[in-house]
């Protein structure tokens, strides 16, 4: 009895084990489901703005447009007017600075480097009409543009160093009666060409996510579940949900994947326990700049040079600019790999009139280490370059890079970095000793579009490698597969070989003592014999 | 020369497939080192936890067998006969001198033995499976948000682990050839995989008996 019982007992632990460790089944994903079935409705308009009174009037300026919404939404304006798309700043808590305000008005970027005394053009992305200096008046409600947002006819868009005016070929009553929800058209008509072009600064932001496939963006996909950008970014009282650390600085309001996903999203303990450390984007975006290329590096120190004295432009075989007379050089990439780091939600910036304390000047950092608790492992795209900057004063400079015409110190026409420089230090009432230089800098960008389908997500081995893996220059903490002890494998090593040679000498004395033992025995027989 | 019934079948379960889960849980356990590669990163964790489980329930059931049948009391070391043990495996067996210990199904491991096994048994394994356990449920917040382990920096965690596999391939190297020395190269074996062994009959095969009574 005995000897069929025990057999019958082990094998059936064996056939399940065999059966647990390869099969398995697909495991309907519910909450999944459910958030494809609540995006799977998409929003329709309760109201139809084409037949209120209000809207029929032949525009004359956008203000007019503007005076017509707040006579029906009559706080929004207010609401607007405390938000940062509207003040381009933000008050803030910044590690080791205290209270700061934030923002575009006193941050600069790694691109055109900065809005200050450049306002009539680069109040094309502002969400007001009229900002053509440092004196914009953002108390006076008639200079929110609604529009810009909430025009779903696909047809308003701002006048070329307008001052963020509507171009004149804009037909206001059109664009007033066709209002609704933000669509991708409003958001990426800024935010997928900030730096001056198609995905130029974001590199997970552009315009191929207005029709993409799942390949691309799972979430945007045209084929797959179609979200618009305010399907995620929700606004409560015009204040947007979601952080870019290029201008923001603190842990609040962000938008994270876990929100709709959660943090045990897998049905993978081992998985799970990643999103402790990982953010979702590290995984699941393994590569950005899928469709169109993204600025990697801009050199301001190669601008400049003329042809015949006429500034001219590069393109390379895919037609990205790769010299600018106004700009310098430029290198453009497509399908990058980020760069990783450990990033705890804030951040801090260069501010003008910071001193540069370091090459290459960081103007902004991600703050976080492995071991404050909060940090995450996040996705970054580093976009490196180069600046003007004073070096008697070491401040990097303001400079004064757009005017209508000549003769009015703006480089992009004068092509003279030194009137520029003055100038637009002036702007910001900041000293300016007279000497420039350039200086290399180096910018941050977490990246959190263009997530990837499932099956695309990073593998284990791409991290937990010995060399080469995404994360093998990321310190901090004890990766599996990555870090291993050299002292400890060289101790390993050692005491296998050695038991290997112990046991290699015993056994050859043995044999070669058996041996002689054998002949002394022959020699006895035949001595015998 | 006496046919005994030295190794029981449980024993030998135990013995063979312990074997086989600390090889295999070797090759998983370097692949995620990486140090070789075979199955793949992400297989080789899961195989290396399944076969993990499998040892600890295994482990369990031999600590059970053991105390109840007090196989135990074959590690408890002697000393007496040590350096003699060491010496003839040295340098005596060269010699053709007989072995200075006799093996029965009392006393079945010679005192060379039972120190190694009791320091298997006491410290290598021990260590590997603490370190083990640690690595498993190292996280700084689990599913459910508990804090399990953290304090202990998983690093150190996986140093020792790692430091325990290389001990343990180092007994079992030298084990392996140990297992040679026996009356024939391959007697010993034979034993394991039968039970059944071929032993010297000793005149003080009965007094051994009873010094291990009184021990008991």
């Amino acid at each position: 009895m005995k000897q069929v019982i025990l057999p019958i007992v082990f094998s059936t632990i064996f056939i399940i084990l065999v059966i647990h460790l390869f099969y398995h089944p697909e495991i309907p994903n519910l909450g999944e489901m459910q958030l494809k079935q609540k995006y799977a409705v998409k929003h329709t308009s309760s109201v139809d703005h084409s037949k209120f009174e209000q809207l029929k009037n032949d525009f004359e300026t956008p203000q007019e447009v503007t005076e017509a919404c707040i006579s029906c939404h009559n706080q929004r304006h207010t609401e607007v007017m405390a938000s940062n798309h509207w003040n381009w700043e933000r008050l803030s808590y910044v590690e080791g600075r205290g209270i700061e305000r934030v923002g575009k008005q006193n941050v600069i970027n790694n691109y055109c480097i900065g809005a200050n005394t450049n306002e009539q053009s680069c109040a094309k992305c502002h969400i007001g009409f009229g900002m053509n200096s440092n004196q914009f008046d953002f108390n006076n409600y008639r200079n929110v543009d609604c529009m810009v947002c909430h025009d779903n006819s696909e047809e308003y868009i701002k006048g070329a160093s307008a001052a963020g005016y509507p171009d004149r070929s804009v037909n206001l009553q059109k664009v007033a009666q066709s209002v609704g929800r933000p669509g991708n058209f409003n958001c990426g008509a800024c935010h997928f060409y900030s730096g001056g072009g198609n995905n130029v600064k974001h590199g997970d932001l552009e315009d191929a996510l207005m029709s993409c496939n799942r390949d691309v963006d799972v979430h945007m996909a045209a084929n797959g579940m179609n979200m618009i950008c305010v399907d995620c970014h929700t606004a409560d009282k015009h204040q947007i949900k979601g952080k870019l650390y290029s201008v923001s600085s603190s842990h609040e309001n962000r938008l994270t994947c876990d929100e709709c996903h959660t943090s045990t999203p897998h049905f993978n303990r081992i998985l799970d326990v990643h999103t402790a450390s990982v953010a979702c984007q590290t995984c699941h975006i393994p590569t950005y700049a899928k469709v169109n290329a993204t600025k990697m590096s801009w050199h301001w120190s190669d601008a400049g040079r003329l042809k015949e004295g006429k500034p001219f432009h590069e393109v390379d075989s895919s037609g990205n600019e790769t010299y600018l007379s106004i700009k310098g050089s430029f290198r453009w990439e497509k399908n990058v790999e980020p760069e990783y780091f450990w990033f705890n939600g804030h951040a801090t910036h260069y501010i003008l009139g910071d001193t540069v304390n370091g090459i290459p000047v960081k103007v902004n950092e991600l703050l976080g280490s492995a071991d404050d608790g909060e940090s995450k492992i996040y996705p970054v795209k580093v976009h490196r370059g180069d600046q003007i900057y004073d070096p008697n004063t070491n401040m990097l400079i303001q400079p004064k890079l757009w005017a209508p015409n000549r003769g009015d110190s703006a480089y992009w026409k004068d092509f003279n970095w030194h009137d520029a420089a003055m100038a637009g230090m002036k702007g910001v009432g900041l000293p300016y000793s007279g000497e420039y230089d350039f200086i290399e800098t180096l910018m941050f960008w977490p990246v959190n579009h263009m997530v990837a389908t499932k099956d695309k997500a990073l593998s284990c081995d791409e991290c937990h490698v010995r060399e080469n893996g995404r994360l093998a220059s990321l310190p901090g903490f004890y990766l599996p597969g990555r870090d291993s002890n050299k002292g400890l494998s060289f101790f390993g090593q050692l005491l296998l070989i050695g038991a290997l040679a112990a046991v290699f000498l015993h056994a050859s004395v043995r044999f070669v003592v058996a041996i002689k033992k054998k002949e002394i025995v022959s020699e006895d027989i035949t001595k015998n014999h | 020369m006496q046919r005994v019934y030295v190794y029981k079948k449980f024993e030998r379960f135990w013995h063979w497939s312990q074997a086989l889960l600390i090889f295999f849980l070797a090759l998983t356990g370097f692949e995620v080192n990486d140090s070789i590669h075979l199955f793949g990163f992400e297989k080789a964790v899961l195989y290396h936890r399944v076969a993990s489980w499998l040892l600890l329930g295994l482990i369990v059931f031999s600590v059970f067998w053991h105390v109840t049948t007090g196989e135990w009391r074959q590690y408890i070391p002697t000393f007496s006969k040590l350096s003699a043990q060491i010496k003839y495996y040295t340098y005596g067996m060269f010699k053709g001198e007989p072995h200075p210990t006799h093996k029965t199904a009392r006393k079945k491991l010679n005192p060379l033995q039972a120190v190694t096994y009791l320091g298997f048994k006491l410290v290598m394994a021990p260590l590997i499976i603490v370190t083990g356990l640690l690595y498993m449920f190292h996280r700084s917040i689990d599913a459910n948000n508990m804090v399990i382990v953290s304090d202990i920096p998983l690093e150190l965690v996986a140093y020792l682990h790692t430091l325990g596999a290389y001990l343990i391939l180092l007994f079992a190297i030298i084990h392996i050839y140990m297992t040679t020395t026996g009356i024939t190269p391959l007697s010993n074996l034979k034993a394991m995989l039968t039970g059944y062994e071929d032993l010297e009959e000793t005149s003080d095969d009965n007094s051994n008996d009873t010094t291990n009574n009184t021990i008991i």
